[in-house]
């Protein structure tokens, strides 16, 4: 089994919400469902984090958010959509600035549904995300070594070695010219 | 013998035929020629007298028909100045100045001419490791200096436009200065002494005002008045010593006043001479001239911070250390040493402009300087010539380096070298190299400093050993922010160091080898050079056993070691990563130039980074104040006593 | 002992220093988070938490903010174990001091060349935490210089038949104050903390992950061993039953920041630095003062 299963790390988001699920987060936390039993911490940092937990829908604004504090979690993350809002945009879902769940942006693994969630079934889902994060460290070394030699081969081709990771940017960012 | 003179007189006859020039080719070849001839005799002078410990040179016999006339040469020159500053002073209307040339010099032309008539000097000049070593600094750092001037000059005439071009005026005086110190270093009579003391003062005086702005006016007649101040002390001393015991030779001087029967006879010269020496290394209460002269060309600062100047102050104190250790003039000097480390150190917290920074960096280094041959401890001596030579090369490698970056991004202030690790590695990385030889283990201004608390301890002043504690603490910080800021990453930057004349780059890696060189080397530098000058300084008056008293060996050796593996690590590994390079987090709103983020409205919003100064703490004024009227009450209580008679020893 | 004799033993023990301190450091930190989820009525993580996280950054996809940061860390690294080697080796505890700060060093450049907001802001804290606790530190070991016949050393120091708390209560104080700090506690985790994440993400090591994160939690597991270590010298008197006394007490002292840490919040960065440095001046100066007449009038002391 690997390590990384005992020592899930979490981001938190919310995005477009009344709250709820967000204080059932936090619940999680408290000596009452203490989720440092399982070595869960919660770091608000995407670059030490292995689980993104996500409450709340996705609207314009944040969307280019949602998708840069994924993409600035270093492998294996798994995301976690947490209430309904998340899952598929829930009583939000028909407003005019909303997108829907989270899995319009980034591809989610584990759909916790309830509104507001209960801590129970977050807890329950963060488990459930271990078995795809067990799973996605199984595949990672392959990946890696496929990158590392795609990488080695456009070195030789061209003389640029910086291989910077951007971002996307939404559309609208940028005062609706484009972007940055 | 001869070598000396050279290295006294060729200078001067460099600095002349500079003055003659006005081509830049010419400049060039003579200032880069007679640069390597000065450093080569110095290595030369170094290498000859080196194992032969002092050597005393009779001027008289060597020169006969000469020797009475280099005397009156001298008398002449000095009234000649006196006559200039007093012209000038009436001009800018300084009446201190005025006063203080009117005083200084008639005093010493009476003396000279009444009562040291009949003085027999046997030896004007000597030589032994003190001196070479400080040769040895103005011979390669300084000359290191000149040449980075001529780079540097040119930018200068470019950028203050239709001002006429003063270079043969401004290559003079360096020159001149190189010469004034060797006469300094060299100079076994007092009255010899004396006079180069008053050409350093004269040349810093005409460096600072340079630029004839307002404020280089303002302040370059500030530190001629006390520097003059020191001076009249020097003549004081010469006059007292002359007049009660008929000698001006500092050899003989220090033999007498170092062995604890004669100590009391020699109480007021001594404390006068340290007076001198405070002054000149810009110890509080006069630390604000060589704040002030931070509006010279940079070249001008690192000469007067890093080899000349300043370190002539410290040269003259740590010469009398032995005299001084155990004497109410010791812990006056110790005293004035300490608290100015304190509160420079503490001012330097505050400050943003980089040369103020390393301005108060100086001060405080020299404070530890004093501090240390005020106590009159072998260990401490030990660990204060040290510092006199890692904070030379250091120093004048920082100072050329915010020289070089002024020039090239148009400031001096830390704030906007934000990049400049992207915009100019090489500099940036000789930056990195110069802060952290300044004050982080295992370099050699560390360990230096290291020794001063080890040895400051032994003298009985627990309140100097407090001192130096929170001192060295705030130290950590100044730099440390400094050093964060010169290795920060910035994305899309423009390199722009092709700019960079050839010349800055020559002086500027040759000093970053030097600093390297002399770290290695620090317990060859230790065994070889300076414990062989401490024992015999201290022969009269020390417990013998000097290696005992400072840094045992094998610290040095472990501190050599981990110099060579913390230059081989980045030389081998800095840099050299196979991961993906990825943006910096910016709270899931940054954009891909690392420098911006997608503020409210959408709108594109770029960050600025700086660094803490903590005015609420370490406002300069106050800190200056302070420590002004600390050691003012220091140096007025302890002075008055010695001079009243109130304490012979 | 002959010489040969001292050289094994201290190569032994920087050995033993170098293989043990992370597992001691790690169970350490265990033993940490455990007794403070106790603290606060939780049953807390497994007892090996650290060393699964460790493990875990270890497996991690490796990515880094720039060329130079994992560089800067490594060094961190080196010479924190430089640091805790030199201390075990009995060397001069000045050196060991300096080698610690010339490791701190690397951490705070490590942060500051990332140019991120957030772990310049923790970069900039450190700093301050270490202007902050330098005096208290220099003055415990010129404290511990006057006590143990007057040396450096620290195998001197240990083998001096004087219990240094004995005469340094204050110095003992003052330094278990600034342990606060240097075991980043509340309420001094101003640098990097978990649950400072609202005002600093991360601090210091936002931009660290990975590897890199994981090094620098071994470097922190060998520096708290080398700071109990610290503690121990005040107890040491070359007896087999202050060795023991000292090991217990070191134990206490680290339960004792764990409580300090479970009782006190987070507090402004003005009062880390006016607090340690009054407490260096109230306890730590007046009681190196107070040695330092008493041996050089020759009571007490030696």
């Amino acid at each position: 089994m690997p390590y990384i299963t005992k020592s899930p790390w979490i981001i938190h988001y919310d995005g477009s919400s009344c709250n709820g699920c967000d204080i059932e987060v936090l619940a999680c936390l408290t000596p009452m469902y203490d989720v440092e039993r399982f070595g869960i911490i919660n770091t608000g940092n995407p670059k030490h984090a292995d689980i993104f937990l996500v409450t709340g829908s996705v609207n314009e604004q944040n969307i280019s958010v949602i998708k840069q504090i994924y993409e600035q979690m270093p492998r294996p993350k798994v995301v976690v959509a947490v209430g309904i809002c998340a899952t598929s945009g829930g009583v939000f879902r028909e407003c005019y600035n909303i997108m829907g769940g989270i899995d319009t942006v980034i591809p989610v693994d584990v759909y916790v549904p309830g509104c507001a969630a209960r801590p129970e079934a977050i807890i329950d889902g963060v488990v459930k995300g271990l078995g795809v994060l067990a799973e996605k460290r199984g595949r990672l070394p392959a990946e890696l070594a496929e990158e590392a030699a795609a990488r080695r081969a456009a070195e030789r081709e061209d003389d640029d070695p910086e291989a910077v990771m951007t971002f996307e940017v939404s559309e609208d960012a940028g005062d609706g010219k484009g972007g940055a | 013998m001869g070598i000396i003179a050279f290295l006294v007189l060729f200078p001067f006859v460099v600095a002349l035929a500079l003055l003659l020039i006005r081509n830049d080719r010419g400049r060039g070849v003579l200032v880069t020629a007679g640069s390597i001839v000065i450093a080569a005799a110095s290595i030369y002078a170094a290498a000859s007298f080196f194992s032969g410990g002092a050597a005393y040179f009779d001027v008289n016999e060597a020169y006969e028909p000469l020797s009475e006339l280099i005397g009156y040469a001298m008398m002449a020159i000095e009234i000649a100045l006196a006559v200039v500053i007093f012209v000038l002073g009436v001009r800018h209307r300084q009446p201190l100045a005025c006063v203080l040339a009117a005083a200084q010099t008639p005093l010493m032309v009476w003396f000279e001419l009444s009562e040291g008539e009949g003085i027999e000097i046997a030896s004007a000049l000597y030589i032994d490791q003190l001196s070479i070593i400080m040769a040895l600094i103005i011979g390669i750092i300084g000359t290191l200096i000149c040449v980075y001037a001529l780079g540097y000059m040119k930018d200068f005439q470019r950028h203050s436009h239709g001002e006429p071009d003063r270079r043969p005026w401004f290559f003079f005086l360096l020159f001149l200065f190189l010469a004034a110190m060797y006469g300094i270093v060299f100079s076994n009579d007092l009255v010899w002494m004396f006079f180069f003391w008053e050409i350093t003062t004269l040349c810093s005086f005409f460096l600072i005002g340079f630029t004839r702005t307002e404020e280089a006016v303002r302040n370059s007649f500030r530190a001629l008045v006390m520097n003059l101040l020191g001076g009249l002390g020097f003549v004081g001393a010469i006059i007292y010593l002359g007049k009660n015991f008929g000698m001006l030779e500092l050899g003989t001087i220090l033999e007498f006043a170092s062995q604890p029967e004669y100590k009391g006879y020699f109480t007021i010269p001594l404390a006068l001479l340290a007076f001198a020496g405070i002054t000149k290394a810009a110890q509080m209460p006069f630390n604000s001239w060589l704040l002030g002269a931070m509006v010279a060309p940079t070249p001008t600062s690192a000469l007067l911070h890093s080899s000349t100047m300043v370190k002539a102050g410290v040269f003259l104190i740590l010469k009398l250390s032995p005299a001084i250790g155990g004497t109410w003039t010791g812990t006056m000097t110790t005293l004035v040493g300490g608290i100015t480390f304190l509160m420079a150190s503490f001012a330097a917290v505050s400050q943003s402009n980089a040369k103020r920074v390393l301005a108060y960096s100086t001060v405080a280094n020299l404070g530890l300087i004093v501090a240390c041959a005020g106590t009159g401890l072998e260990g401490a001596v030990w660990a204060a010539t040290m510092l006199i030579i890692f904070h030379a090369v250091t120093k004048s490698l920082l100072f050329l380096c915010v020289g070089t970056a002024e020039h090239n991004i148009g400031s001096r202030d830390i704030e906007d070298m934000d990049g400049l690790f992207g915009r100019m590695p090489r500099l940036a990385a000789f930056m990195i190299t110069g802060i952290s030889a300044m004050y982080l283990a295992p370099f050699g201004m560390l360990l230096s400093k290291w020794a001063a608390l080890e040895s400051l301890i032994l003298a009985s002043n627990p309140l100097i050993v407090l001192l130096v504690i929170f001192g060295s603490s705030v130290t950590l910080f100044y730099w440390g922010k400094w050093l964060g800021k010169m290795a920060a990453i910035v994305g899309g930057q423009e390199n722009i160091q092709g700019r960079v004349h050839v010349e800055e780059w020559a002086s500027l890696g040759a000093l970053v080898a030097l600093v390297a060189a002399a770290c290695l080397s620090f317990p060859t530098l230790s065994n070889r050079v300076v414990v062989p000058y401490i024992m015999d300084a201290f022969a009269a008056s020390g417990s013998g056993d000097v290696l005992e008293k400072t840094l045992s060996n094998d610290n040095m050796v472990i501190m050599s070691v981990m110099v060579a593996i913390i230059i081989l690590l980045p030389l081998l590994f800095y840099g050299r990563t196979n991961r993906k390079i990825v943006p910096i987090y910016l709270s899931g709103a940054g954009l891909d130039d690392g420098r911006s983020y997608t503020g409210s409205m959408q709108k594109k919003t770029e960050f600025k980074l700086r660094n803490w100064y903590m005015e609420t703490y370490f406002a300069e004024r106050r800190m200056n104040a302070i420590g002004v009227v600390a050691t003012c009450a220091v140096l007025a209580f302890i002075l008055a006593m010695v001079l009243g008679g109130v304490i012979a020893s | 002992m002959t010489a040969n004799g001292i050289n094994v033993a201290a190569a032994l023990s920087v050995v033993a220093y170098i293989v043990l301190a992370p597992f001691v450091g790690g169970l350490l930190a265990g033993i940490d988070r455990r007794i403070s989820a106790r603290m606060q009525g939780r049953f807390g993580p497994p007892l090996l938490q650290p060393f699964y996280d460790v493990l875990k950054l270890l497996e991690k996809e490796p990515v880094t903010v720039n060329r130079g940061q994992d560089f800067y860390v490594a060094c961190c690294l080196i010479f924190m174990m430089v640091t805790g080697a030199l201390f075990f080796a009995g060397m001069s505890l000045l050196l060991v001091i300096f080698t610690l700060t010339t490791a701190s060093v690397f951490l705070v450049v490590a942060a500051y060349s990332s140019n991120s907001p957030y772990a310049q802001v923790g970069a900039e804290r450190e700093l301050l935490q270490m202007m902050a606790y330098e005096p208290m530190v220099l003055i415990a070991a010129v404290g511990l210089y006057l006590v143990s016949g007057r040396s450096f050393g620290i195998s001197d120091i240990i083998g001096s038949p004087a219990v240094g708390v004995v005469y340094l209560p204050g110095i003992f104080i003052g330094f278990l104050f600034i342990l606060t700090i240097k075991l980043r506690k509340s309420p001094f985790d101003l640098s990097m903390s978990h649950h400072a994440h609202q005002e600093l993400v991360k601090g210091l090591t936002t931009e660290f992950s990975g590897k890199t994160l994981a090094i620098l939690e071994i470097s922190h597991w060998y520096e708290n061993v080398f700071l109990l270590g610290f503690v121990f010298l005040f107890f040491a008197n070359g007896t087999p039953l202050m060795a023991v006394v000292g090991v217990a007490v070191c134990l206490i002292a680290y339960f004792l920041e764990v409580f300090i840490d479970n009782v006190n919040a987070r507090m402004k960065w003005q009062f880390a630095l006016n607090s340690s440095w009054i407490v260096a001046l109230v306890f730590g100066a007046t009681n190196m003062m107070v040695v330092y007449f008493a041996s050089v009038s020759g009571w007490g002391v030696q």
